[in-house]
C-alpha cells in the first residue's frame, strides 16, 4: 500500500474560520484542526500539560514558529512539529499530521495514527 | 571678553552646531535667531505629526530650559534681515542688533513653489514647518479633497498624513514614475502600487499648469487640458536653500551658500551650516550628513583642531509606516561599467535592485522590505569589494526574529542613519558617560532621536553592553506589536484601522499571540464604538462561545438576572434546564445569580434557547452585573430605590465589553448590603442624594472606592456612572481594573474628566456610549445564527482507508 492511503478528506475549507482551531474526530484521535490563512495544520487535540483543548486556543507565534496557545494555562505549542514551545523548559509534545488543501476540501494525513494502532 | 558667537537660524543643523560648540567648554556669549516661533524641533517627524503619530510635543528637540541653562539667547520668531560684514552686526526684523565676533548661517531651505497660476489662493499649502502642519493638521479631514504636488519623499508622507486623516488624497508627479530622483521606475511602480493599495490615487507625468478657483483653491489643471478637483493643495515640489541673506551681504553664494572643507565661507568669520549650504558642489537636504557638517564646524570655532568634512553618502527612507522604501548611492545602472542585480515579487510586492561597479557596491533600491538597509549602508560607505559575497547579495536575513546580530557588526558601522550615530559611539557613550537607559543614550548621543527606526537596535546594543542596562519604563503591549497601549489605540483612531489583522499587518509581527489579540479585539471595539470589524479569531475562547471554559474543556452558564433579581418563571426554567442537560451542579454565585456548571459545548445554543434569559456575560471583559440590596421597596432603613436603580443601571450598560470585568452594586443606604464601597461602580443611597464612588475592590486585594460625585437625583446618578463607565472604557489600559485605573490617574484627574468636565466632553463620553451601545447585543443571540463550528464538533467527510500493511 502507498503512503498516500492515509490522507482524508476532513471538511470544506470554509467550515474552518481563519485562524481558529476546530476537533475533529479521525480514527479514534481527536485532532485539532487550524486555518492558517494560505494554509492548514493538524496537531492531538491534548494539551501535554493537563490536556487542554487546543482547538479552542489562540493560534500565536513564537520565535518565528505558528503555535496554539491553551485556553487553560497558557501553554504554547507548535501547530507543525507538535512540539511544547512556552514554558521553554516543558520538553513535551502532541502528536502532529500533515495537513493540505485540495480542491477546497481540507486533508489530514492519519497513515502515521493507523498504523501505530495496527501495531 | 568673551566671543560673541551669533547663530541666524534655529533649526536642526544650526542648533546642534550649538550643541557641539557646547560640548567643547570653550565659553561662548550665544545668541540663536529664528524666525519660527517654537523652540528647536525634530523637522523630519512632522510627517509623523501630520499622520496623527505624534503629537506636537512629543517633537521638541531643545525645550526652552535648555536654552536658559546653556545662557542662549534665544531670539524667536526674529527674522534676520541683514548681515553688515564691516560692523559685524546682525540687524533683525523687530528692529533688533546683535554684534558677532563669529557668525553661523543656518538659515535651511524653503519650500519650492513652482510660478504656476493660481499658487496664492487660499487653500495652497507648502510641508516645511511646525506652522504649515498645524494648518494641514486642522483642516484635513473627511470630505476635503486634497492634491499633493510632487511625488518625492516629502509629497508622498504628506499625501498619507491627509489620507489617514480622512482626506481623499491624490499625488500629482511630473516624471513618469514616483521619487524618480532615489527609485528606478520599476521600484516606482512598486511604490505606486503600495500607495494605490493604502487608498491614495498616484498620477504620474502630469505637468500642472494651474491651480483653479475663485479665492479659494477648487481643482487643479494640467498642461493637457485634464482637470481634477482639490479643495487642499499642499506643493511638496523640492526646496531651495535659503541663500538670499548671504548672497544679499557679498558672501559667494551658487545654489547655496559656498563653504570649504571646514564649513567657512568666503568671510572668515563667518560659517555655514545646513541645507543653506553648498560643498564641493553638492547641496544636502538630509540631516546626517548636516549633524556631521555642524561638528566638524564646531571644531573649527571652538575646538581648535581641524578635522573637515568631506561630504558624505546619503540614503533616503520613506517614513509611511507599512511602505517601506530605501535608496542609497547612486542607483543608476545605464552607465557604462555598472551591473545590476534584482529581485522581484510582484505579490509581496518586493522589490530590490543592487548596482555594482568594479565589485563594489554603488548604489541600492529596496521596496517593500528594507530591512537589510544597514548592511548595503555600510559596504557603500566602506566601499567593500563584495567579489566574495555575490552568491548573498540580495539573501533575505534570517527568520525575522533573529533580528540583526549586533555583536556581528563593524564597530564602524551606522546604527543611526539621521544622526550619524555607530555602534562604536554607543559603545564608547556606555563606556565613558555610564548610559544605562534607552533615554540617556537618546540624550547623550543624539541616536534614535531622528526618525526613530532604529530604536530596537539601539536597545539591543545597550542590552549587550550596558552593564547596568535599565529597560526603560514604557510598557509595549506584547513582542508582537511593539507598541505602549496609549499608542496603540491613537494609532487605531489616527489610521482608522478596524480590524485586529490589520493592526498587527502594518504594526505588527502579523501573527499575534493570547497577550495581544483580545487587547487589540477590545480596542479596535471602543474606539470604533463598536464599528468595527468583529474578528474571532482575536478572542479568548469564553468570548467565542459566550461561556467560561472550565479546567475539563467543559462550560459554565450564568444568565442575566438584574440587580439579582429573578421570577419563579426563571428559577422553573432554570431548573428544567439543569434537569434536561445534565449539569455537573447548580449554585448561587458570589454575585447575585445562578450558575450551571460542566456544560458541553453543543449544547450551550440549546441551553440559552430553553432558558429564554440573556447572557450574564460571567465569561467576558466586560459588564458583569449590578448588585443590588431589596431598598427602600422593603427594608425599614431603606432611602433608595436600589433595586429599580440597579436593574436600570444594568440595562444600560449590559452587553458592552470593557478593559478587565466591570462589577456595579447599588445600595439602599449607607449600611451598604450588596458591598457597593467595593465595587468598580458603586451607588450608595442617602436621605435625599446619591453618591456614586468608584475604583473598590474586594477580591485579590481589598480597596474602598473613591467618591467620585455626590448627586441628588437618581438620573443624575446613572449619569454619573455611565460618565465614569465610559472614560474607564476608553482610557484604561486591556486588563487594568477600576482600582488600578483610579488608583494610577488619580481620582481628581478622573472626577475633572468626567463628571467635573467641560459640557462638550461630558457630551463626548455620553454620545459614545450610546453608539457603542446601539451596536450591542445579547451574545447568547447568536445561538440563532452561529458561525460554522462555533459550537459543534466538525464530522469528517470519511474515515481513514487504512488497512495497517506496508
Ligand atoms: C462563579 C463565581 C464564584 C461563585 O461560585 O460564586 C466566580 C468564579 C470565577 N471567578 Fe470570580 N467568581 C464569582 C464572583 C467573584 C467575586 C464576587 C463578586 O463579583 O461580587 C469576586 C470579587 C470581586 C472582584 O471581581 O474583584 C471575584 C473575584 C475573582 C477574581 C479576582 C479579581 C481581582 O482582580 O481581584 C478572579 C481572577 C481574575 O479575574 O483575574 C476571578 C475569576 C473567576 C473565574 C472566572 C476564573 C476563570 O477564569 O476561570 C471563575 C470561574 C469558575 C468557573 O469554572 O466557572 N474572580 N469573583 C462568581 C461568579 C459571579 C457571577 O455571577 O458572575
Ligand atoms: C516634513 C519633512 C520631513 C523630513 N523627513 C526627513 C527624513 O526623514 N530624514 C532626513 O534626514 N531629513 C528629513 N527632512 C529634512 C530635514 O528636516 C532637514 O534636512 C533639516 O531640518 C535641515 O536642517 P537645517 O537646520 O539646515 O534647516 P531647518 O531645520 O529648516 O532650520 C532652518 C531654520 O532657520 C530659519 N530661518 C531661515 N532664514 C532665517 C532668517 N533670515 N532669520 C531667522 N531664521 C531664519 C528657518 O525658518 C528654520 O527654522 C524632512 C523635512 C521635512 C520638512
Ligand atoms: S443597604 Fe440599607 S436599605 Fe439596603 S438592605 Fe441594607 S439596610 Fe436595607
Ligand atoms: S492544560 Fe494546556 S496549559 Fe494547562
Amino acid at each position: 500500500m502507498g503512503r498516500d492511503n492515509g490522507w482524508v478528506r476532513v471538511t470544506e475549507v470554509a467550515n474552518v474560520a481563519p485562524r481558529e482551531g476546530r476537533e475533529v474526530r479521525l480514527n479514534g484521535v481527536a485532532i485539532a484542526l487550524f486555518n492558517l490563512g494560505g494554509r492548514f495544520a493538524a496537531v492531538e487535540n491534548r494539551c501535554p500539560h493537563r490536556g487542554g483543548p487546543l482547538a479552542d486556543g489562540i493560534v500565536s507565534s513564537l520565535g518565528g514558529s505558528v503555535t496554539v496557545t491553551c485556553p487553560l494555562h497558557n501553554w504554547r505549542v507548535c501547530v507543525d512539529s507538535g512540539e511544547v514551545a512556552k514554558p521553554a523548559d516543558a520538553h513535551a509534545c502532541v502528536r502532529s499530521f500533515p495537513a493540505r488543501v485540495e480542491n477546497g476540501i481540507v486533508m489530514v494525513d492519519m497513515t502515521a495514527a493507523a498504523l501505530e494502532e495496527a501495531a | 571678553m568673551t566671543e560673541r558667537l551669533v547663530v541666524v537660524g534655529n533649526g536642526m543643523a544650526g542648533v546642534a552646531c550649538v550643541e557641539q560648540v557646547l560640548k567643547h567648554g570653550r565659553p561662548f556669549d550665544i545668541t540663536i535667531f529664528g524666525d519660527e516661533t517654537h523652540v528647536n524641533y525634530n523637522r523630519i517627524m512632522l510627517s509623523s505629526v501630520l499622520a496623527g503619530e505624534k503629537d506636537f510635543d512629543d517633537i521638541v528637540l531643545n525645550d526652552i530650559d535648555w536654552y536658559k541653562k546653556n545662557s542662549i539667547r534665544a531670539r524667536l520668531g526674529v527674522r534676520v534681515e541683514s548681515i553688515d560684514r564691516q560692523a559685524r552686526v546682525v540687524a533683525g526684523s523687530d528692529g533688533s542688533f546683535a554684534a558677532y565676533d563669529k557668525l553661523i548661517i543656518a538659515t535651511g531651505s524653503s519650500a519650492f513653489v513652482p510660478p504656476v497660476d493660481g499658487v496664492n489662493k487660499s487653500g495652497v499649502f507648502v510641508f516645511r514647518t511646525l506652522d504649515d502642519t498645524r494648518q494641514l493638521v486642522e483642516l484635513a479631514g473627511p470630505g476635503i479633497k486634497a492634491v499633493v504636488i510632487g511625488g518625492g519623499l516629502l509629497g508622498l508622507e504628506a499625501a498619507r498624513g491627509l489620507q489617514v486623516r480622512g482626506c481623499d488624497v491624490s499625488v500629482v508627479h511630473l516624471a513618469g514614475h514616483l521619487m524618480e530622483r532615489q527609485l528606478d521606475p520599476a521600484g516606482g511602480a512598486y511604490l505606486a502600487r503600495k500607495m494605490e493599495s493604502l487608498g491614495v490615487r498616484v498620477l504620474t507625468g502630469r505637468n500642472t499648469e494651474a491651480l483653479l478657483g475663485n479665492g479659494h483653491v477648487e481643482g487643479v489643471r494640467f498642461r493637457d487640458g485634464e482637470e481634477i478637483d482639490a479643495n487642499l493643495v499642499v506643493i511638496a515640489a523640492g526646496i531651495r536653500p535659503n541663500a538670499w541673506l548671504a548672497k544679499a551681504a557679498g558672501l559667494d553664494v551658487n545654489r547655496g551658500i559656498v563653504v570649504d572643507d571646514r564649513m567657512r565661507t568666503s568671510d572668515p568669520r563667518v560659517f555655514a551650516v545646513g541645507e543653506c549650504t553648498e560643498h564641493r558642489g553638492q547641496i544636502f537636504g538630509l540631516v546626517a550628513p548636516l549633524l556631521e557638517q555642524g561638528k566638524v564646524l564646531a571644531a573649527a570655532i571652538a575646538g581648535g583642531n581641524d578635522s573637515s568634512f568631506e561630504g558624505a553618502a546619503t540614503a533616503a527612507k520613506l517614513k509611511i509606516m507599512g511602505v517601506d522604501v530605501f535608496s542609497a548611492g547612486d542607483p543608476d545602472d545605464t552607465k557604462p561599467g555598472t551591473e545590476a542585480i534584482r529581485y522581484e515579487d510582484p505579490a509581496l510586492g518586493v522589490y530590490k535592485k543592487l548596482v555594482l561597479r568594479g565589485g563594489r557596491l554603488q548604489g541600492v533600491i529596496l521596496v517593500g522590505d528594507a530591512s537589510d538597509d544597514r548592511r548595503y549602508m555600510d559596504w557603500l560607505r566602506t566601499g567593500k569589494d563584495l567579489t566574495k559575497d555575490r552568491r548573498h547579495l540580495l539573501t533575505p536575513p534570517p527568520a525575522a526574529d533573529a533580528g540583526v546580530d549586533v555583536a556581528q557588526m563593524p564597530e564602524s558601522e551606522t546604527v543611526c542613519g539621521c544622526m550619524g550615530v555607530s555602534k562604536g559611539d554607543i559603545i564608547r557613550a556606555v563606556h565613558e558617560t555610564g548610559v544605562n537607559t534607552f533615554a540617556q543614550l537618546k540624550d547623550r548621543t543624539r541616536a534614535s532621536t531622528g526618525c526613530g527606526s532604529c530604536g530596537e537596535l539601539c536597545k539591543s546594543l545597550l542590552r549587550a553592553v550596558a552593564p547596568e542596562f535599565e529597560e526603560d519604563k514604557v510598557k509595549v503591549l506584547c513582542d508582537c506589536v511593539k507598541f505602549p497601549q496609549d499608542k496603540l489605540r491613537d494609532i487605531i483612531r489616527s489610521q482608522k484601522l478596524k480590524s485586529v489583522t490589520e493592526v498587527l499587518e502594518i504594526y505588527g509581527n502579523g501573527i499575534g499571540c493570547e497577550v495581544c489579540k483580545p487587547a487589540l479585539a477590545y480596542l479596535v471595539d471602543v474606539v470604533h464604538c463598536g464599528g468595527h470589524e468583529e474578528d474571532r479569531s482575536a478572542r479568548f475562547i469564553n468570548d467565542r462561545v459566550h461561556a467560561n471554559i472550565q479546567k475539563d474543556g467543559t462550560f459554565s452558564v450564568v444568565p442575566r438576572m438584574r440587580g439579582g433579581v429573578t421570577t419563579p418563571a426563571e428559577l422553573r426554567r432554570i431548573a428544567d434546564v439543569a434537569d434536561k442537560y445534565k449539569v455537573g451542579m447548580v449554585k448561587v454565585t458570589g454575585s447575585q445569580r445562578i450558575d450551571l456548571l460542566g456544560v458541553k459545548k453543543e449544547d450551550l445554543p440549546k441551553m440559552w434557547a430553553d432558558l429564554d434569559m440573556p447572557s450574564g456575560q460571567a465569561y467576558a471583559k466586560g459588564l458583569r452585573m449590578v448588585k443590588t440590596c431589596v431598598g427602600s421597596d422593603f427594608c425599614r432603613f431603606g432611602v433608595q430605590n436600589s433595586i429599580s436603580t440597579g436593574i436600570e443601571l444594568e440595562r444600560r450598560l449590559e452587553n458592552l465589553y470593557t478593559p478587565h470585568k466591570t462589577k456595579l452594586a447599588v445600595v439602599g443606604c449607607p449600611r451598604n448590603c450588596a458591598e457597593a464601597t467595593v465595587k468598580d461602580i458603586g451607588l450608595v443611597g442617602q436621605d435625599g442624594s446619591w453618591q456614586v464612588v468608584v475604583g473598590g475592590a474586594a477580591g485579590k486585594g481589598v480597596r474602598k472606592a473613591d467618591l467620585l460625585i455626590t448627586v441628588e437625583t437618581t438620573p443624575g446618578a446613572l449619569e454619573a456612572a455611565e460618565l465614569f463607565f465610559q472614560y474607564y472604557r476608553e482610557n484604561a489600559n486591556y486588563l487594568e481594573r477600576t482600582y488600578d485605573f483610579v488608583e494610577r490617574l488619580g481620582i481628581e484627574k478622573v472626577r475633572r474628566d468626567t463628571v467635573y468636565a467641560p459640557e462638550e466632553a461630558r457630551h463626548g463620553l455620553l454620545e459614545r456610549l450610546r453608539r457603542s451601545k446601539d451596536r450591542s447585543y445579547d451574545a447568547w443571540l447568536e445561538r440563532h445564527d452561529p458561525r460554522p463550528g462555533q459550537f459543534v464538533e466538525i464530522q469528517p467527510m470519511e474515515g481513514a482507508r487504512i488497512d495497517g500493511t506496508r
